[in-house]
């Protein structure tokens, strides 16, 4: 019984740790890559490979002037962004990463993910909100309206791999696809759940929301120190999350030959991390009509017609 | 359309295979002409003497008005800067001083890391701008090809010089 306590309290601690430090990394490694694509090498003075420039970042950040302003709704204004942080970080909860690592084992995994990173565009929101600033407003309105439009589809492109498994449950997910991946069957699905899945994580092309170049820096214009930290660990560990979602619901999980488990699961996420970061680097922002206009007249008939012929060929093989 | 950002994001991805473009500056300097435009200097001539004559026309060409000097004149009748004076927080660096200069005195160098964390640092005198060597003019002198006599050279004795005609003394 003692064993087991602790084994859950690792497992607890372990993927706490492990992501959060996870997301720390991302922003120099997402610099790195970024310097990369843009023939520069990016951060590379702190430290071998500038690997230490998370270090001097957090420094800074620890001892910058944590401003706010006074006309801001103090409180909301404050909690903001810990929603995003705190939501991220218990979503990861669910996602199995190995036969043996995950912190919970839960039977809806899949809507309690879903549910998360939708409960974390409250962050942005109000974020934008209690700034009591026009731009930080501005922002707050278009995640508002580009949640509305690609969380519809984001659950409807994800019905077709719990059709195919039959569970909500995330592991049991992945044993489904012991034979075959489900972006074989699925690819439609992929497809869809992966652009949603950007917008969904606020990452360029579609970070609206924060758009440097027509609002300043959106949402947090007007954070500054840790709270700004948060938002942007918060935003990391979406990305995280999403390739790590991804990576169970469509690339097999921890399923692969030769490889520990533990070790598939990570090379997957880590390689569609980078796609991610490759979009950011080579794709524009769309203008904000058109990507309502993507969502719900181009991924929204592609979800549900993917659902309908899902159902139809498990009807008929049944 | 999708296939135009498959194919955009392709050739970003190729760039990674690219050298890259940085010059990694403190370790690996850039190669600077020898007539780049830096830190002002003001030469000698091959006698070893200040070539400057304080004529002022560097500071009058000057656009951001950072030079400053004052005329003083030796006991052989050569002219020379009392004091001489830029102030590289206002220099611009844009050579129009050594293009006024009529001695070839005051030069540009291949130099620019001259910062300091006080900015009175950056008020060269006289004593800090003056170099040893000639500069980019080797056989340069300027009292050599002038007509102005100071002692040991009077008038008509400069190189491509005739000697001075007396005209009282042609019978017009």
């Amino acid at each position: 019984m003692t064993t087991s306590i602790w084994i859950t309290l690792l497992n607890i601690f372990g993927v706490l740790i492990v992501t959060v430090l996870l997301a720390a990394i991302l922003t120099w490694g997402e610099r790195r890559l970024l310097g990369f694509w843009q023939d520069r090498p990016g951060p590379n003075r702190v430290g071998p490979f500038g690997t230490m420039q998370v270090m001097a970042d957090m420094i800074k950040l620890f001892f910058k002037e944590d401003f706010i302003p006074r006309f801001a709704d103090i409180p909301v204004f404050v909690l903001a962004p810990t929603v995003v942080m705190a939501t991220m970080l218990i979503a990861f909860g669910v996602v199995p990463m190995s036969p043996n690592i995950g912190v919970a084992d839960l039977n809806i995994g899949l809507l309690f993910v879903l549910a998360m990173s939708s409960i974390a565009v409250y962050s942005i929101i109000l974020g934008g909100y209690a700034s009591n600033n026009k731009y930080a407003l501005l922002g707050g309105l278009r995640a508002a309206a580009q949640t509305v439009s690609y969380e519809v589809f984001m659950g409807l492109s994800l019905m077709g791999v719990v059709m195919m498994s039959g569970s909500f449950n995330l592991r049991d997910i992945v044993n489904a696809q012991a034979e075959l991946w489900f972006i074989v069957p699925q690819f439609l699905g992929f497809f869809v759940f992966f652009i949603a899945g950007i917008a969904e994580s606020r990452r360029t092309p579609f970070d609206l929301p924060e758009a440097e170049h027509e609002l300043t820096a959106g949402f947090h214009t007007e954070y500054s120190g840790m709270k700004f930290g948060m938002f942007f660990v918060g935003e990391y560990l979406a990305v995280i999350l999403i390739a790590a979602l991804i990576t169970t619901l469509f690339l097999g999980g921890w399923h692969g030959p030769w490889l520990p488990p533990i070790i598939w699961f990570c090379l997957k996420t880590a390689l569609l991390v980078a796609i991610f970061i490759l979009l950011r680097a080579s794709l524009p922002r769309p203008r904000y009509d058109q990507l309502m206009k993507f969502g719900w007249k181009v991924m929204l008939p592609l979800s549900l017609a993917n659902l309908l012929a899902t159902a139809g060929v498990l009807l008929w093989t049944a | 359309m999708i296939a135009s950002q498959i194919r955009s994001m392709w050739l970003v991805f190729k760039h990674l295979f690219r050298r890259n473009v940085t010059v990694q500056y403190p370790e690996e300097k850039p190669y600077l002409a020898p007539r780049y435009r830096g830190r002002i200097i003001l030469s000698r001539d091959p006698n070893g003497d200040e070539r400057c004559v304080a004529c002022n026309l560097c500071a009058v060409a000057c656009p951001p008005d950072c030079i400053s000097l004052q005329k003083t004149e030796d006991p052989d009748g050569r002219w020379r800067p009392e004091y001489f004076r830029i102030n590289f927080s206002r220099c611009i660096m844009c050579g129009l001083c050594e293009d006024a200069c009529p001695t070839y005195a005051i030069q540009l160098t291949p130099d620019f890391e001259m910062c300091e964390y006080d900015r009175q640092n950056m008020v060269y005198e006289k004593e800090d701008l003056l170099i040893d060597g000639p500069g980019k003019y080797h056989d340069y002198s300027f009292y050599q090809v002038a007509g102005k006599a100071i002692a040991g050279k009077d008038k008509g004795e400069a190189d491509n010089e005739a000697e001075p005609i007396n005209i009282k003394s042609l019978n017009l």
